[in-house]
């Protein structure tokens, strides 16, 4: 028990950095994705494509190799970061594209009468889009996106393996040193984890299941 | 909303133009910023008093041309390949498994697959490997493929079973009617519509899958990242490390966006066959997302139906 004990230091620093991780690669990820967002529904062509193309690359990357990119191949051309930096860097490249769809799902679910109507009684595009989409849109995209926040929670246990200790790499040190109590190690790593995944699950679930009902 | 022509009107001459060079002008800069990314790594860099040459120089591609080279990397796709197709068979029994046990009529089969799913959804797949890699010993490509059965095979089983829910209830009904038992009733008709309905989820979780096998590299499975980063990077030596980048990038795209065409293509095909089936536009794109929408619309099904 006083071993078990004593490895809490140490799960608690890395449960700090994972919900560090989380936080911020959280908040660039949605400015990222929004950008992204808006310019694939923007009436300028050539910035749909780029956000288009932009989509399809990072949604078809594994993590591994996009935090391969910023680990190995980032220094190796000349930029001197740490590797917390790069592995948020990492995590909000590879978290972008999977906000921007979550956002334009939400703006594709609005009714078309929606837009028709505030179209019919005089509203332009951007009152339109501010006024009468969006804030319709943003309802509908919460469970989404934090459906976009629990896989982002998982995926930061992969910087664990691209010297950044969190949780994951945290666990990995102490099983290596404790090898007479793997188990407890693992299933408390586990138990971490779900802290943060199940309540963002049930309030996503809760959240999908009122917007449903209302329509 | 499916047309994007109602947030605005038919533009005219004017705002045609205005578009057309804004188009353009961002058009240019993109490429701009394109090229002088290109320009920047093509430019030779000094370190320590050396002049590297630039990553485009031919000294840092020159062993694509050697056989071996392409047969230690052929040897990591078919790694990767083979990790991601016995997983997948595996995910796909999983979840047929699943989705049954998590829809069945017995509570106590019922509520413990709850929390079994609940538990291994919530688990990243990356602490499933080290944990099949160290309490059971399995090696690291049993550790991958099993970590990703369960995983994925959880996350299929929930999209399975949402089809199942959301079928209309007449199916049922009609099944039991002409004499079905329950499970018959699920297994040769309720069963093979919802499979049929969530056809294009399940493939986009296996694109899912098999980026997820890149993990492998954590845990010490020899697959493509590995092969070529650690395997050929060290046998070539660092200044091919962009190459072996470029190449590993390039073969994981290759792959990825053939199986994503073939789900978008695969849900085009079966949102236009089903009639029942509602039209999404632009076809499921995160799984995850498909899922949830499906239990929650199934469940709101549920309340609508009750008395």
């Amino acid at each position: 028990m006083d071993q078990y004990l004593s490895l809490w230091p140490t799960y608690w620093e890395g449960f700090l950095m994972t919900l560090l991780l989380l936080a911020v690669s959280g908040v660039l990820a949605l400015v990222l994705g929004t950008l992204i967002a808006a310019m694939r529904i923007s009436p300028v062509a050539s910035l749909r494509v780029f956000g288009a193309v932009w989509v399809e690359i990072a949604r078809n990357t594994p993590l591994t190799l996009v935090f391969f990119f910023c680990a190995f191949v980032l220094p190796f051309l000349g930029l001197r970061w740490a590797f917390i930096p790069l592995a948020i860097l990492a995590l909000t490249y590879y978290t972008s594209p999977f906000v921007a769809e979550a956002l334009r799902s939400g703006i594709n679910g609005v009714p078309v009468g929606q837009a028709e109507a505030a179209r019919s009684i005089g509203l332009g595009f951007g009152q339109t889009v501010s006024l009468v989409v969006l804030p319709q849109a943003f309802r509908m995209t919460i469970p989404p996106l934090i459906n976009v926040f629990i896989a982002l929670t998982k995926n930061t246990s992969v910087a664990g393996g691209f010297f950044v200790i969190e949780l994951f790499a945290a666990t990995r040190a102490l099983t290596n040193d404790n090898g007479n109590m793997v188990i407890p190690i693992l299933v408390t790593t586990a138990a971490l984890y779900l802290v943060i995944t199940v309540p963002l699950g049930l309030l996503a679930g809760q959240l999908e299941r009122r917007v449903v009902v209302q329509r | 909303m499916t047309s994007q022509s109602v947030l605005f009107d038919a533009p005219g001459p004017r705002a045609r133009r205005l578009s057309l060079i804004l188009s353009i002008v961002t058009g240019v800069l993109i490429l701009g910023g394109i090229v002088w990314l290109i320009v920047t790594l093509a430019a030779p860099r000094e370190s320590g008093g050396v002049i590297l040459p630039g990553m485009f120089d031919a000294s840092r591609w020159e062993a694509l041309a050697l056989a071996r080279f392409w047969e230690i990397v052929g040897a990591g796709v078919l790694a990767t390949l083979s990790a991601a197709a016995v997983a997948a068979v595996g995910a796909l029994v999983l979840g047929v498994l699943f989705s049954l046990m998590r829809s069945s009529t017995i509570a106590w089969v019922r509520a413990p697959t709850a929390w079994l799913i609940e538990f291994l959804r919530g688990m990243p797949v990356l602490l499933m490997m080290l944990f099949i890699l160290l309490i059971a010993s399995t090696g690291a490509f049993w550790a991958v493929v099993i970590a990703l059965i369960l995983y994925n095979g959880t996350l299929i089983g929930e999209a399975l079973r949402a089809g199942l829910v959301a079928l209309p209830k007449g199916q049922r009904e009609a099944a039991l009617s002409i004499g079905m038992r329950e499970f018959q009733s699920k297994r040769l008709v309720e069963f093979p519509q919802a499979f049929r309905q969530m056809l294009p989820i399940i493939v986009a979780q296996l694109v899912v899958l098999l980026k997820d096998t890149s993990l492998g590299y954590i845990v010490g499975y020899h697959e493509l990242i590995r092969t070529t980063m650690n395997q050929l990077s060290s046998a070539l030596g660092n200044r091919y490390l962009f190459t072996l980048f470029m190449v590993a990038l390039v073969i994981y795209l290759a792959i990825n966006l053939t199986l994503s065409w073939f789900a978008r293509w695969l849900s085009r095909r079966t949102a236009s066959g089903g009639g029942r089936s509602k039209k999404r536009a632009g076809g499921p794109v995160d799984p995850d997302q498909a899922i949830l929408a499906a239990q929650a619309s199934a469940a709101a099904n549920q309340s609508a139906h009750r008395p």
